[in-house]
């Protein structure tokens, strides 16, 4: 045994947090996870153009390369890269040139909101005006993939985490309230919930993205995803919840509160629910790229969020023809990253907070 | 058994009728009614549209719509009409079902033709880097999502020229013999078969695992080893086949997935089966042949979950005496 300092024993969320801090795949999934964040939640400051500005000159460009060296080879502590000029029109050939084109920060750009309120023109990093600079490449209409990148993990992200957030408040709620009440409320619920999984769940995503207009407005679209994902998730939760409830229902803290004669609604959503939440936590974090997928899935099929707007399914939708796969493999190689690097960061922090949270864990097999 | 089989078929019913009525509400609610594609459809008359409106009951509140998609469907097993196919659903429907068990069974023989042996190697080796090795990858497998690894792929295939881009038949399909068709075929299914077959891989890996390990404790395997037997005959004659048991109950399950594994296969590599055609029936607003693609895919997965619950009953007696 280690001498450690003594103190008070931990509580279990003091527990949960040793346990992951000795988990480094762990650890390395939730920083990525608040980079995402932070990349998405800056993003219209950290792209340099907006996600639907067109460059007529640069269809299809190549992503370019950040050089620290200036035309003759020699060091140079200015990162630039070189200009380019369209070689063969045919086939979107492009050639670099001698001019150097130094990488300027704070620069003044397109218009955006950051946050949605504050008015601005400033981007991290850009060029001199007229040229631009590519990093991840250009699409067929000479968009920069990287700013749309940027932009679509904004939609990516919020889609997934506020669908899923709504889908367990539902799950939770429902599912309680069958495991509470137990009886008729309970048959119902749970026939319901059979009824729901027992359709394939990529076909039930088909069925609701019916119910809305196929040309639905963009700002209409988001909440119609969010809906049907929402509406797709919550039963496989709350046949659980339910049945964590229904043994918590003969608690005696519920017992006492009944006697304080509380209403059921508070009962159950201030002292039978918050039971559930370190399970609830976990299946949340692994459940998220589920929830991701599916709005990638459904731009990727052209029923999600529609262009101009970016999404990572639609830029993936994009990258679909033969000849971008052949020729242009950035677009493919953009997105498909993120959405790989999301996923796994996810994977990563969901088993790591699931062998924290499991109070069942032997403790230190987290560290093995 | 008889009696256990009998409930639950009998407990089929209801779940299938509220399939069918849930179905059917959802898709009431989508905006338009199922003939506005073929409104804009030039190839449609406007009388021949009313005949149609009227077969159908479209001009009828949507309770009387339902009772007559119904009636059909129970007494006829109709589905009604695809418009933008002008066929019967259930002449789309029963080719592209057919495509699509072909692929799912073929995706099927991918993930058991793996799992089965990379399980057993590992268990084998348990704890050397080969099976730390294996259960990484396995888990860095788990996190490519199908859409990602099947365009990956699309693009191996694009850039190679090594197998075709999608669909299931070549464009010169109608003057080949029988022989080349079916290696024409083979070589379309390749792709979408590896893509949903590895998708299930790692966890048949883990189970493979964990079962021979468990196996390979029992005394009876130290008696093969103590009466001298070399390693291979252990695990392969006497090891082996115990370990396999508990997965083949586990494999009735996976017959559920049968129809709804290769979704997104079938739309990243234009595989002509029942994903593909209901996600173009719900772009093209054929809102009868969606119904039923969501109606086929559900009745198949229910079938599966029946089937391996009856296996599972068949090898364990004590289910059914506990139901």
């Amino acid at each position: 045994m280690n001498p450690e300092p003594r103190g008070p024993a931990p509580g279990p969320g003091g527990r949960a947090w040793r346990a992951l801090r000795r988990n480094p795949p762990a650890i390395a999934g939730a920083a990525v996870l608040a980079v995402l964040g932070m990349l998405a939640l800056f993003a219209p400051f950290l792209a340099p153009y907006a996600e639907d500005a067109i460059d007529r000159e640069r269809f299809y460009h190549p992503p370019q390369r950040v050089r620290l060296e200036d035309l003759s080879g020699r060091f140079a502590l200015r990162p630039a890269v070189r200009a380019t000029r369209l070689a063969d029109p045919q086939r979107f050939a492009y050639q670099e040139t001698s001019t150097i084109q130094p990488l300027r920060w704070f620069v003044r750009g397109d218009h955006y909101r950051l946050f949605g309120v504050l008015a601005t023109d400033r981007h991290l990093f850009g060029v001199d005006a007229p040229a631009r600079v590519n990093l991840l490449g250009t699409d067929p209409s000479g968009r920069d993939v990287l700013s749309r990148l940027l932009h679509g993990a904004q939609v990516s992200l919020a889609v997934g985490l506020v669908g899923i957030a709504l889908s367990f408040s539902l799950g939770m709620l429902l599912g309680g309230w069958a495991g509470y009440l137990g009886g008729r409320v309970d048959d119902v619920m749970m026939r319901l919930t059979e009824l729901l999984l027992s359709i394939p769940a990529l076909y039930l995503l088909l069925a609701l993205r019916a119910v809305f207009p196929a040309d639905l407005p963009s700002g209409q679209v988001y909440l119609a995803i969010v809906m049907i994902l929402a509406l797709l998730g919550w039963a496989g939760l709350a046949r659980v919840i339910r049945g964590m409830v229904l043994s918590l229902r003969r608690a005696e803290f519920v017992t006492a509160a009944e006697a304080l004669g509380m209403s059921r609604l508070r009962i159950l959503v201030r002292h039978i629910l918050p039971n559930t939440m370190s399970f609830v936590i976990v299946a949340a974090t692994i459940a998220v790229p589920g929830y991701i997928l599916g709005e990638v899935v459904l731009s990727f099929i052209g029923l999600g969020v529609q262009e101009p707007a970016a999404s990572w399914g639609n830029m993936l939708a994009q990258a679909r023809s033969l000849r971008v796969l052949t020729s242009f493999p950035w677009m493919l190689l953009a997105p498909g990253t993120a959405i790989l690097v999301t996923v796994l960061a996810f994977n990563l922090f969901g088993d790591g907070l699931r062998d924290a949270l499991d109070p069942r864990a032997v403790p230190g097999r987290a560290s093995r | 058994m008889p009696t256990f089989v009998l409930r639950r078929l009998l407990r089929l019913v209801p779940l299938l009728f509220g399939i069918v009525t849930l179905t059917f509400l959802l898709l009431q609610l989508a905006p338009g009614d199922f003939l506005s594609s073929a409104l804009e459809n030039p190839s449609f008359s406007p009388g021949a549209i009313d005949a149609l409106r009227h077969r159908f009951g479209l001009d009828q509140p949507w309770y009387v719509q339902y009772g007559l998609y119904l009636k059909n469907l129970v007494l006829h097993f109709d589905l009604g009409l695809s418009f933008s196919r002008h066929e019967p659903v259930a002449t789309v429907l029963g080719e592209c079902l057919a495509n699509t068990l072909l692929l799912t069974a073929s995706a099927a023989l991918v993930t058991w033709g793996l799992a089965v042996p990379l399980g057993a190697v590992a268990a084998v080796r348990a704890h050397s880097w080969l099976d730390r090795g294996l259960s990484w990858l396995a888990f860095v497998w788990l996190s490519i999502p199908e859409l990602l690894s099947g365009l990956l792929l699309l693009m191996l295939a694009a850039r190679t020229g090594w197998l075709p881009i999608g669909g299931m038949r070549s464009l010169d399909w109608d003057t080949m013999g029988p022989g080349s068709r079916v290696l024409d075929v083979a070589r379309h299914l390749v792709l979408p078969a590896l893509v949903t077959g590895l998708v299930p891989l790692a966890s048949r890996m883990r189970q493979m695992r964990a079962s021979l390990l468990d196996v390979l404790r029992l005394d009876y395997v130290v008696t093969a080893r103590a009466k001298g037997l070399d390693e291979p005959a252990v695990v392969l004659r006497h090891a082996l086949p115990n370990a396999l048991n508990p997965l083949i109950t586990l494999f009735g399950y996976t017959l559920g997935a049968l129809v709804s594994g290769s979704f997104v296969a079938e739309i990243v590599f234009s595989w002509p089966g029942l994903g593909r055609v209901t996600v173009e029936a719900l772009l093209a607003q054929d809102t009868y042949l969606v119904l039923g693609g969501v109606l086929m895919a559900s009745v198949v997965l229910v079938l599966g979950n029946l089937i391996a619950d009856l296996l599972l009953a068949a090898s364990d007696p004590r289910i059914v005496h506990e139901s």
